[in-house]
């Protein structure tokens, strides 16, 4: 049984702009949808406001681990219980967390990014699909709308 | 959410971690393959081919099958154990909805850094 999820993509750009695109953090803001307060230190918590449509209630907090200069970049990310609108306010400190890595490499075409992210095994019951469903199906029909646009503006 | 609405979905489902846990164990592991066959088998089968004791064997199926992925069938004075699928989907549904979020979220990278 797998508990972490991977993703291996090329992209057609080098190291430094794929860099530059995760650790700045108004770069990482823009492709993730999410406002930061500050730049990515490692041992210090990021904090920001997501900006994905919708979303733009939930809190975004992660604690960055490593910052390797074109080679790794890694965080830790509580995965709260839902992320419904009319939720308590969520202390994250004491949420659990799962382990995001950014591997990058250099190929003849540009750069190879490997996506990790594990700890599945420390989240607790609670952390359930339904929580996300709640919305009128509001995930997926975003995440729809996403993909559309990704094909329309390649 | 209300605390109401919380506790519903608390209720209904299946808890995740402890499905990890008892996954974190490579005899479990073996024991989940053999069974996944689809084939119920006595604690005997189970044993045979394994350096294992039948005692040992027992606890970690006693493991799984506090989990439910694993259930114990009686049939006449035999136990025989069989797979249960059903809290692993909820594992990997979740994994999946994650690795979704991802798939999108790496696309808008894509675009951004080769534009």
């Amino acid at each position: 049984m797998e508990s972490r999820i991977e993703k291996r993509m090329e992209l057609k750009a080098p190291v430094s702009r794929v860099w530059r695109a995760l650790t700045d953090y108004r770069e990482f803001g823009e492709w993730f949808r999410v406002k930061l307060d500050g730049p990515f230190v490692p041992g210090q918590v990021s904090r920001g406001q997501i900006t994905y449509p919708g979303y733009e209630h939930v809190k975004w907090e992660a604690l960055v681990q490593k910052m390797e200069p074109e080679r790794l970049f890694s965080f830790t990310w509580p995965h709260p219980k839902s992320l419904g609108e009319d939720d308590d306010p969520q202390d994250y400190s004491q949420e659990p967390t799962t382990l995001v890595e950014f591997r990058l490499e250099k190929t003849a075409n540009g750069t190879l990014l490997v996506l990790t992210e594990s700890g599945f095994d420390q989240l607790p019951a609670d952390r359930r699909l339904e929580a996300f469903r709640r919305n009128d199906g509001g995930w997926t029909e975003q995440m729809k709308n996403i993909e559309t646009h990704v094909k329309q503006t390649p | 959410m209300s605390s109401k609405h919380r506790s519903q979905i608390a209720v209904r489902g299946q808890p995740r971690s402890p499905v990890f846990a008892a996954l974190g164990d490579e005899t479990r592991l073996a024991l989940v393959a053999k069974l996944c066959a689809g084939q119920r088998r006595s604690i005997a089968q189970l044993t045979k081919g394994s350096n294992l004791s039948r005692q040992a064997i027992t606890k970690h199926l006693r493991i799984l099958q506090s989990v439910g992925i694993v259930r114990c069938v009686r049939t006449g004075r035999e136990s025989r154990f069989e797979f249960n699928p059903q809290p692993m989907e909820g594992i990997r549904e979740y994994l999946d909805f994650v690795s979704q979020q991802w798939d999108f979220a790496l696309s808008r990278l894509r675009s951004f850094v080769e534009d």
